[in-house]
This record gives C-alpha cells, structure tokens and sequence, in this order.
C-alpha cells in the first residue's frame, strides 16, 4: 500500500493523509493508491504541509498501518532513544514495531 | 568575551523583525517551502524528522552565564526542556514550531546571540581551541582573530551564497584540540624565526563522502594580512567551485582536484590584489576587538596544591582537569557523555547549574567543546571540589574525558532526516559496555565518534574508532574504521571490513579494543598501536 506523509507547516510534526485531512497516527494512514500525486500537489499547494510524499505501507500482524522502512517509522513514532518524548510515551510496546 | 556594539545589535534586531515577517507570510500561504526554505535556512531553522529544529552559534565556543540561562529559557518555554551541543561548538533544539521560531531568535538577540549562518552555503560557526584564553601551551589567545574573522564574514553579500557551507577553525598551540586539518580553512598561529606572530594556513579539509585531510598552504602569514589571505582563498573557490554536482561543491574538493601547489599558486596571486585593496583591519580596530578578550583580574600567589583524599574527586580531578596558564587555575571539563546517555544532550536545569558555577567560579566564562562537552576555563583550583560537588548532583561529574566512553556521536536516524541509520543507540551500548571507571582509564585516550550516514558529522573520518551507520537493504548496518585522528597528526580512519548489525558493533569495538590490550607497550594509545602494527591484527581479531 502507499502511504502519505509530510510534515505539518505549523509544528514540524509528521502527519498521515487519511483520505479527507491530515493526522499524527500512522494508524490513521489509508492507501492512497493513484490518488497519491494528486494529493501531494493540491495539499502542497494549499500550505498546510511541508514536502508531502508518499511512501511504501504495510499492516502489522494486529493490523495496524505501519511504515514499511524503518526511517519512516522513526518518523511516525518519535526518537526511539527518549521514550518519554514519543508520540506514545505511555506504550511500552510502542518502539518494538520500529525496529 | 565579545560585546555587541550598536551596529551589531541593530543588525541582529533588524535580521530578527525581517523573518518574523517571512514565517508570518509563509504560514499565511503567500510563500510555499521552495520560496520559504532558503530564508529560514539563512536563520538555522532546519525541518527535521520529527519537527523544526533551531541551530544556534556559539562564536569560538565561548558563553557567558546570561546566555546559558538564555539558552535554558528557550529549551523550557520553546521546546522539551533539553538542548543539545554539537560538533561545531553549536547549540541545537529539536522540537521549535514554526509560529515561534522569530520569538526565540528576539530572545537570542537580547543575550547578543543569533542563529544566522548556522545553516546555508555561508561561513559557518567558527570554532577555536576550546581552551583557548586559558590554556598553559597556548601562544596567544586564538579568539581575538576568530572575532575579526566572523565580523568581516557575517552578512558579507560575497559570502553569502558560496558554492558551499565553509568552515573555519582557528587554535594557537601545537597540541591540536579542536580537528584543524578536518576544516576547509585552518589558522594554527606561531611565531617565526623573527619572533613575529603570525598563522600557518591549511585549506581544503573536510569530512563527508569525500573525506580529505587540509594542505597547508603558508608556513607564515602576517596576522594583520588574515582578511586579504581568506578572501583570496574564498574567491579562488567561488571563481573555480564544482557548481554541477552538489556533492563536487565543497572546497576541498576544488584543493585536490587543483593540487596543493597549484591551489597555493592562485591564491598567492588573488592575496596581492587584495593586499593592495587594504581591506585588512587597521592594528587599532584589532586593539579594540582583541581588548574584549584580555585575560580576567587571576588572583596572584594561589596556591596549586589539591586535597586529593576523596577517590571519586581524585578520578575525577585526573581525567577532567586540565593545566591552566595561571598558576592556581585549572581548566575543569564537563562531561555530557554520562553512561547510556545522549552524548552532547543537557538539560535546562543542568544549563542553569553549569551558569550558576560559570559566574561563581570562572569569570563568567563557559566553552562548548567539538566534542559535545563543555568547560569551565578558569576555576580556581582551591573550588575545584566544591564544583565537583555540585557537578555530580547534577549528573554531569562523569570522569571520561577521551575515555571510551567519550564518543562523538550525531543524531543520526532518531532525529536527522538525512541519516541512514541510529547512531545514539550505538554509542549508549558501547557506553554501557565499557561503563567500569577502572577499565576506561586502563585503556586510556581512545576517541570512538559516530556517523548515522555519509555526511559524518559524527567525525567517523577521525575516529581511532568510527563507525559508520548505512542502510543495507531497509535495515541498519553499521561499518568499524580505524585509525583516525584529528588531532595534530591527522589521519583518515579505514574501513575494516564488512559491516555490523546493532549488537555486532558493540561486540565488534570490543574486540578491537581487547586485541589494542593485548599488543600495546607500556602507556600506548590505542591510537599509536594502532599506527605501530597496522589493520591486519585488528582485522584478524574483529573478523577472525
């Protein structure tokens, strides 16, 4: 599956396209499929994200949306060596899907 | 240390006002990122992976406490409550929202710091001996020229849209403690035979995919000539600069596709044009700029005997306390590397301990050091003790300086979009490893730095160890080098072998490290057995 990230223009913070806006859960990623270009040029142009791009997806065995290398999923959850500043801090299983 | 004048302080202000502008037009979409970029880049604004991330120069590495309580501020009221000091004498946050970013640059300018030139193809931060002004071998104190040097280089129109980023490193000792020959322009300052001071030149150093060690390219260099010396070196670049392959761009590269001779050559014959322009500062405005750095009011007739009976305190004096100039001094290295830490990461409330010792027990004074730690430079050794206390209530009195366990290390993948592969995780494991004091100072200096990709701006190149983190088909894989140096006998470090995963270059370095214990002679470094017997024994150990 394809995936679309960026980062927001305000925060910096990575952010998913979920078909209709934008989210900081990667599970809230759907499969943009086609429509990827599409929606990079006219999010992009909006100026709501910085450099939207889309990437390679996959589901996890719960079935969750996950990145489907390993930057990207550093990405989606935050730095994997300062748990308390994760986008998860309470998950203690949070930074096994990462690596 | 330097003052802003008025000029100064209406440059930085008016720099300030300009980009609040810019962030306001481009979160009100009248700019997008390709128009936006260059502008917040000029003001050291990065987009990282997780968010913005701010650079902030620290000129030759030295603060006052105002501004390390400055800089504690701005890691409690605009990010998560840590900064982190890099290889450049450098302060970065990770975590800066975009609306804010024009907020922290005013609270920058109120302590005379900014973040301009921190980032683009401009003269970046220049970095000193980070025990320059205190040091007991030093010839004189190097700051005074890095001043002069970044007043003519900042907001110079010539220099700012270089080939390049550009950087410059100036010491005044033989003891080389700040990579010199890793810069792309180096001033290492001496005395001629006529006992006139004056620079010995390098040029063309630099890390990255293409690691080159500087020529030097003048055994002696009138200092009042310096400005004349480093725009004829700086127009040879522009003029010659690879401009059709950004990885071809950098200086050193033009130096060695030119050769040293040649290199030196057109220099020489750019240097007297620009001599005869007299663009060079008039002795009196050196006076001027050089009197800000004039030694502090050293108490007279201290005393340099130490109570040493305290073990911890006696490890701690043996390995982070360094000769001062002035009898009765010492020079106290704080350790940012404490076990399974991030190396070069503090908090704001260790920032605000460290500027409270600074204006009690230094003169105010505080050095960033290359190597991500920090320094006090002028502490009476009669406080030493009661500095050392209040260090280790604050769990920054680690005695490890060049130790094992002291590792450059970049941010790698858990921060920088740029990266391959996590190069903080590495060094924690190889920190937890080799935690026992006893056997860190049994093996002595050994510097491991480490890269998260090609760019090395964990100084992999000047490792005695380094390591290289590479993505090899999806996954971390990270390669063992050997053999570097940055220190007065520079030397490129070589790649050992085939690469490692996690856990194997951790059991990798330990075994390099075993074999360097097993061959060594009497108080050799790892670095100098290293050089005495070769890759192969160390291959044959690492790889069996």
């Amino acid at each position: 599956m394809k995936i679309v990230t960026g980062n927001d223009l305000k925060t910096g913070a990575v952010t998913w396209w979920t078909g209709y806006d934008w989210s900081i859960h990667v599970e809230d990623a759907v499969d943009a499929g086609d429509e990827a270009d599409a929606i990079m040029a006219r999010e992009a142009a909006a100026c709501r994200v910085n450099n939207p791009y889309a990437i390679d997806g996959e589901r996890d065995a719960d079935g969750k949306v996950r990145p489907a290398h390993i930057k990207d999923r550093v990405r989606a959850l935050g730095p994997t060596v300062r748990p308390d500043l994760t986008l998860k801090p309470a998950d203690p299983e949070a930074r096994d899907w990462v690596i | 240390m330097y003052k802003y004048d008025q000029y100064d302080q209406a440059m930085v202000d008016a720099r300030v006002e300009e980009f609040r502008d810019q962030v306001r037009r481009r979160i009100a979409g009248k700019m997008d990122d390709d128009q936006f970029k260059p502008l917040r880049l000029k003001n050291g604004l990065y987009l990282q992976l997780h968010a913005y991330m701010l650079r902030v120069a620290i000129p030759y590495g030295t603060l006052n406490s105002r501004q390390m309580r400055a800089l504690a501020d701005i890691a409690r009221k605009y990010d998560r409550g840590y900064g982190h000091f890099t290889t450049r004498q450098n302060i970065q946050y990770n975590w800066i929202k975009l609306a804010e970013a024009p907020d922290i640059l005013a609270d920058l300018a109120k302590v005379e710091m900014h973040a301009i030139q921190t980032s683009g193809e401009s003269i970046r931060n220049i970095s000193a001996d980070q025990y320059a002004g205190a040091a007991a071998d030093e010839l004189i104190d190097p700051r005074p020229w890095c001043e002069v040097i970044r007043q003519m280089t900042t907001f110079m129109p010539e220099f700012s849209y270089l080939p390049r980023k550009f950087k410059i490193c100036v010491i005044a000792s033989k003891e080389d403690r700040a990579a010199l020959r890793w810069h792309d322009f180096a001033l290492r300052i001496v005395k001629n035979a006529g006992s006139e001071i004056g620079f010995e030149v390098y040029a063309g150093g630099g890390m990255g995919r293409t690691p080159f060690i500087a020529y030097k390219i003048r055994d002696f260099l009138p200092t009042g000539q310096i400005l004349s010396y480093l725009q004829a070196v700086l127009r040879v670049w522009n003029r010659n600069a690879r401009r059709d392959n950004i990885h071809k761009q950098r200086m050193k590269i033009l130096v060695h596709d030119l050769g040293q001779e040649e290199f030196t050559r057109q220099v020489e014959a750019e240097f007297e044009h620009f001599l005869s322009l007299g663009q060079d500062f008039p002795q009196a405005e050196y006076d001027r700029v050089a009197a800000y750095f004039d030694p502090p009011p050293f108490e007279q007739g201290l005393s340099d005997e130490l109570d040493l009976s305290d073990p911890a305190f006696a490890r701690w004096v043996r390995h982070q306390v360094i000769a001062h100039k002035a009898p009765g001094y010492a020079i106290a290295n704080i350790s940012l590397k404490p076990a399974g830490g991030i190396p070069g990461d503090i908090s704001a409330e260790q920032m605000d301990l460290v500027a409270d010792l600074a204006e009690t027990y230094s003169f105010d004074e505080l050095r960033a050091t290359h190597a991500q730690n920090l320094v006090l430079p002028h502490v009476r050794k009669a406080d030493l003790y009661a500095v050392w206390q209040a260090l280790v209530e604050a769990g920054l009195a680690d005695s490890n300086l060049d130790l094992v366990t002291d590792i450059i290390a970049c941010p790698g993948l858990d921060y920088c979009s740029l990266a391959n592969a996590r190069s903080i995780p590495i060094a924690q494991k190889i920190a937890e490893r080799f935690a026992d004091a006893e056997r860190q100072a049994d093996l002595g200096e050994l510097k491991i730095k480490i890269s998260g990709c090609i760019n090395a701006c964990g100084h992999h190149h000047a490792g005695n160890i380094g390591i290289l983190g590479v993505d090899r088909k999806g996954s971390e894989s990270y390669q063992l080098l050997l053999g570097g140096s940055g220190d007065e006998n520079t030397t490129q470090a070589k790649i050992a072998g085939p690469g490692f995963d996690e856990d194997g270059i951790v059991d990798a370095v330990e075994r390099t490290v075993e074999h360097y214990r097993a061959v060594r002679e009497p108080d050799e470094r790892f670095i100098d057995t290293y050089r005495r017997v070769g890759m192969d024994g160390f291959k044959e150990a690492i790889y069996g």
